[in-house]
């Protein structure tokens, strides 16, 4: 790991302000993503600017069916929480199958979304549940908060504060990790509104998480796996690599879609 | 330079650290706590597993100025004076090991697993709850017995002192 300067901030303030007087500083939440990136060297901020001490990120609310995830909750405070389970048990498992218990003590819903890794869980969610990201400066909603591979609606010193979303009348996550890294070969998040169904793949697009419209209207029609029997995606616009070929990728989303749906309806 | 403070194994510590120095080589290079070890530095192994404040994380993965104002515990803060932690004894008596490279990741891991499912544990929980910890040696067969007998162990002593 090349040199670099640690930072605590005590408050939203006090971390853009110290962001702004850094060279080329970066914001720190779990760091389980950009630790591991530093030591790598493919990331090489001047300062880190650390956020997990900061009171306004911390906390899970539930208002009737209304839910809201403070930034920086990690992945075991939400796969844990009895309030998130009852309205949405979905978004639980999700956050219990990212990485492992130690990772998921430290990573944090907050940090997975700023960094919008195309392989990541959480991105599919936002997306399928029409969430509400909030920052330190605005609301954005799910369909323009992710804008390619490792890209976001952001700016450069704006912070995700919170997730908020409703109920879904039902919802449903289906992964098939990497058998080595454990991350989303492809990921599919279901959910059902009275207004529609959202369908969201992570793991699979070359621009990262994506809705997938055909899924959706084979669902409104019917929410059930077998809406989906014979269907067949597209592999333009999907990710060829060593760990799999767009064609592979295309056939799997199909897959875990059914998977997602039976979870839904369990 | 980082100015940190924390609390390892019951004893608090300062140091003057450069910023970038992970928790790991804090433990093992300035604290001279080796116990906890580096097998992959990639996140992936596990060896390196030790509580931050009560909960198991990798310390190859976190800085110790993350850590600062924190409560570390390493293997080496396990056990009660010369007696064992039964999850160290669990892995003694039914040979949770083979070279023992892992095994205190394996030991810190499986501590939190145990805290974090008061309700006991089954085989099929303890392997998957084992994802961020690799063994090279043993087949994990030993260790889950040693994971599920020390967490037996653990409730029947909470069970007696209630």
């Amino acid at each position: 790991m090349y040199q670099t300067t640690y930072h605590r901030a005590a408050s939203l303030e006090e971390a853009a302000k110290l962001l702004a007087q850094a060279d080329d500083g970066k914001f720190l939440a779990g760091g389980q993503t950009l630790i591991p990136t530093m030591k790598q060297r493919l990331a090489a901020p001047s300062d880190l600017i650390d956020l997990r001490h900061i009171p306004e990120l911390k906390g899970i609310t539930i208002n009737g069916s209304d839910m809201r995830i403070g930034a920086g909750t990690t992945h075991a405070e939400v796969a844990a929480h009895a309030g998130l389970a009852a309205l949405c048990p979905a978004i639980c498992r999700l956050a219990a199958h990212i990485g492992d218990p130690h990772v998921r003590h430290m990573g944090t819903i907050g940090g997975s979304i700023a960094n919008n890794d195309p392989a990541a869980d959480y991105p599919a969610a936002v997306l399928a549940l029409g969430a509400t990201v909030e920052t330190s400066k605005r609301t954005i909603a799910a369909d323009d908060f992710f804008t390619g591979l490792f890209g976001t609606a952001l700016e450069e010193d704006e912070i995700v504060t919170a997730v908020s979303f409703s109920a879904p009348e039902k919802a449903g996550y289906a992964k098939f990790p990497n058998p080595a890294s454990r991350y989303a070969l492809v990921g599919v998040f279901v959910a059902r509104r009275p207004e529609g169904v959202r369908v969201a793949v992570s793991g699979a697009g070359e621009d990262g998480a994506f809705r997938a419209s055909a899924l959706e209207d084979a669902l409104a029609r019917s929410f059930d796996p077998a809406a989906l029997d014979g269907i067949s995606l597209p592999s333009t616009g999907l990710m060829s690599d060593i760990h799999a070929s767009a064609e592979y990728r295309a056939h799997l989303i199909a897959v875990m879609a059914k998977r997602a749906v039976k979870a839904a309806i369990g | 330079m980082a100015e940190i403070s924390m609390k390892v194994n019951g004893r608090a510590v300062t140091a003057e650290v450069e910023d970038r120095t992970l928790l790991v080589h804090f433990l093992r290079e300035h604290q001279g706590l080796t116990g906890t070890h580096v097998g992959c530095d990639t996140s992936q192994c596990g060896a390196c597993v030790v509580h931050v404040d009560g909960k198991a994380v990798k310390s190859c993965t976190m800085l110790a100025a993350q850590a600062s104002g924190a409560q570390v515990l390493t293997i080496e803060g396990l056990a009660d004076g010369g007696e064992l932690h039964p999850v160290q004894a669990a892995f003694r008596e039914h040979h949770g090991l083979q070279c023992g490279f892992c095994t205190p990741g394996m030991i810190m891991a499986a501590v939190d697993m145990i805290r974090r499912h008061p309700g006991g544990l089954d085989e099929k929980t303890v392997r998957a709850e084992l994802e961020g910890n690799l063994c090279r040696c043993t087949g994990y067969h030993n260790i889950v017995k040693a994971v599920l007998a020390a967490a037996e162990a653990m409730a029947g002593q909470k069970a007696k002192a209630a």
